[in-house]
């Protein structure tokens, strides 16, 4: 890290400005405005149909926004308006450099094909035509999600909801993107699992120094997972601050009902 | 040819398609060949024949075949199954062309599963029956996505499908339809034909057509064109290969079907190819069975 000028450390990796969605004539979300940098991780929370998910499907390229740019540092052509891009450019960056974790793994995996192959893909995609080396390159990304790397060529509806989800994990990491959108990455799983995938995700996103974007209804994940987070309600921004800030003296009154409303045992 | 006195009615419309159609299909042929694998749309007819059978290769073959052609249909590398028996009946009757089981003499040759084991020459047209044009469709199901990945030459999909079998069979055991990359630009399903033929395509001499005709997609490999069978770094394309040489004719580099003989296990391969088998024959070649029954049956009267 000591070998980056300051300059270059500061410069923001992924930048949003005035970001509006209309549908029709339904606010998805307001005027948001924020920067990520390189190795920080962003939580975004709120309640239901808050506008979380139109927010990241607005930066990740998959719907256009009504207003406000979202520009991404690509290593191709610098920092730029992604839905400035023509089509194959956005699809490329999207492919080389972003990952996308789903909700559901049904949505983020080929459900058809092996998990195996469903973690090769996105070598393949990038061009990569050595079968040998890709299989190799699998196995040791199922060591590092800690999957049975005798179950490779397993089909994803074989294994469990939490090893799908850390197939998905494994898919979206193996090209070595720079940032990473997940939607409710742990949404569906049973409390027990749910701790060992963060833990593992927490682990994985540091080693790597990957910036994420992390969309959550739960207090628990933010915590554990984000640097920073935005608090959202009806589509707009309403809080953004430090985790521990935010989660320790919540400022706005959505906030504050966020946060006491987390169940305590 | 002598002019009949019915010369003008004849060819209104010549070979059962109405001259609009066949105006339109002959559009997307030239489409086609003038962006090599490119999966041209077109406006497919009801033929009197069930989607599957062969409906996009007989639009092919009326859109394209005149009184002068010489017509040649085989199904599986045979002239003589029912199905290439039906279509080439039904050319001769409505286009009144010459039919022919020899390759060599063919102009036209409607094929399905087969690429002719002589090799073709400049001036023949080979019309492939198409199931499924896209090669992408197993993996991706949406058409707008596999349209956009043609377009911006996405194909890492596809060889999802090719570490997929190699993972499971330890080579890649697709055996046909196996996909091809067209002039390095267009990734191309090659119909149902056996990858034995896939290396016949590359730099061929004659025009190569696909029709399908219910998914509405016209294709081509013109003359003289690279196909590249996919395939890893580590794991190259192989075509199949034979212990056995055909049982009739003795060919050694010849695809050969099994047929099986009885129900205690005998068998014997013999060509694919019936009239390539038939010609080594008449010209001396003999296999280690070729006085079976099955010999007779193959040089069908004509």
């Amino acid at each position: 890290m000591n070998a980056i000028p300051q300059a270059i450390e500061a410069a923001p990796l992924l930048r949003v400005d005035g970001l509006t969605k209309w549908y029709g004539h339904v606010a998805g979300c307001r005027d948001v405005s924020f920067e990520l940098r390189r190795g920080e991780v962003l939580g975004v929370v709120g309640e239901s149909g808050s506008g979380k998910t139109t927010l990241l499907n607005c930066i990740s390229g998959r719907l256009p926004p009504s207003s406000g740019t979202v520009e991404f540092d690509t290593s191709r052509f610098g920092l730029t308006d992604i839905y400035g891009l023509n089509e194959p450019d956005r699809r490329r960056m999207q492919r080389e450099e972003w990952g996308f974790v789903h909700q559901n793994p049904r949505d983020g995996l080929r459900m058809r094909v092996s998990g195996g192959a469903n973690v090769a893909e996105p070598l393949m995609n990038l061009g990569n035509r050595h079968y040998g080396k890709m299989r190799s390159a699998t196995v040791e990304w199922l060591q590092r999600v800690e999957l049975d790397t005798r179950r490779i060529d397993d089909k994803p509806r074989n294994f469990s909801g939490g090893m799908q989800q850390r197939i998905q994990v494994a898919r979206n990491l193996i090209h070595g993107p720079r940032l990473v959108f997940m939607d409710e990455p742990t949404g569906g799983l049973d409390v027990s699992v749910q701790a060992r995938l963060l833990d593992l995700l927490r682990e994985l996103v540091r080693d790597l120094g990957l910036a994420v974007i992390i969309v959550t209804h739960d207090m628990a994940v933010a915590r554990l997972m984000a640097d920073r987070l935005i608090v959202m309600k009806d589509g707009f921004v309403v809080e953004t601050g430090l985790t521990d800030q935010v989660l320790d003296d919540p400022q706005h009154a959505y906030s504050q009902l966020l946060v006491s409303s987390v169940l305590q045992i | 040819m002598n002019a009949r006195p019915n010369e003008p009615e004849r060819y209104y419309n010549y070979a059962y398609l109405d001259e609009q159609t066949k105006r339109m299909i002959r559009r997307s042929i030239l489409k086609a060949l003038a962006i090599p694998g490119y999966q041209v749309p077109f406006g497919s007819r009801e033929m009197p024949v069930p989607y599957g059978w062969g409906t996009g290769g007989i639009q092919l073959t009326a859109a394209i075949i005149g009184p002068d052609d010489v017509y040649k249909c085989i199904d599986q590398g045979a002239d003589d199954t029912t199905n290439a028996v039906s279509i080439r009946r039904f050319f001769a009757q409505v286009a009144d062309v010459a039919v022919t089981e020899d390759t060599g003499e063919a102009t036209i040759i409607q094929t399905r599963h087969r690429i002719p084991e002589q090799p073709l020459k400049a001036g023949q047209v080979l019309v492939f029956q198409v199931p499924q044009p896209e090669p992408l469709r197993g993996l991706e199901a949406r058409e707008t996505e596999t349209r956009a990945m043609h377009a911006y030459e996405e194909y890492g999909l596809q060889y999802v499908s090719l570490y997929e079998s190699v993972a499971t069979y330890g080579r890649i055991a697709s055996t046909v339809g196996y996909p091809t990359m067209v002039d390095e630009r267009y990734l191309m399903s090659p119909s149902p034909i056996p990858k034995f033929d896939n290396p016949k395509m590359g730099d061929n001499e004659a025009i190569l057509l696909f029709g399908a005709g219910r998914e509405k997609r016209i294709y081509a490999v013109p003359p003289h064109t690279t196909v590249r069978s996919l395939d890893f770094e580590d794991y190259p394309f192989e075509t199949q290969t034979w212990d056995e040489n055909c049982a009739l004719c003795g060919a050694q580099d010849s695809y050969l079907d099994e047929v099986v003989l009885d129900d205690t296990g005998a068998r014997m391969f013999v060509c694919s190819d019936s009239h390539f088998c038939a010609d080594r024959r008449a010209a001396g070649h003999v296999g280690p069975m070729a006085d079976h029954q099955l010999a007779a049956l193959e040089t069908e009267p004509t």
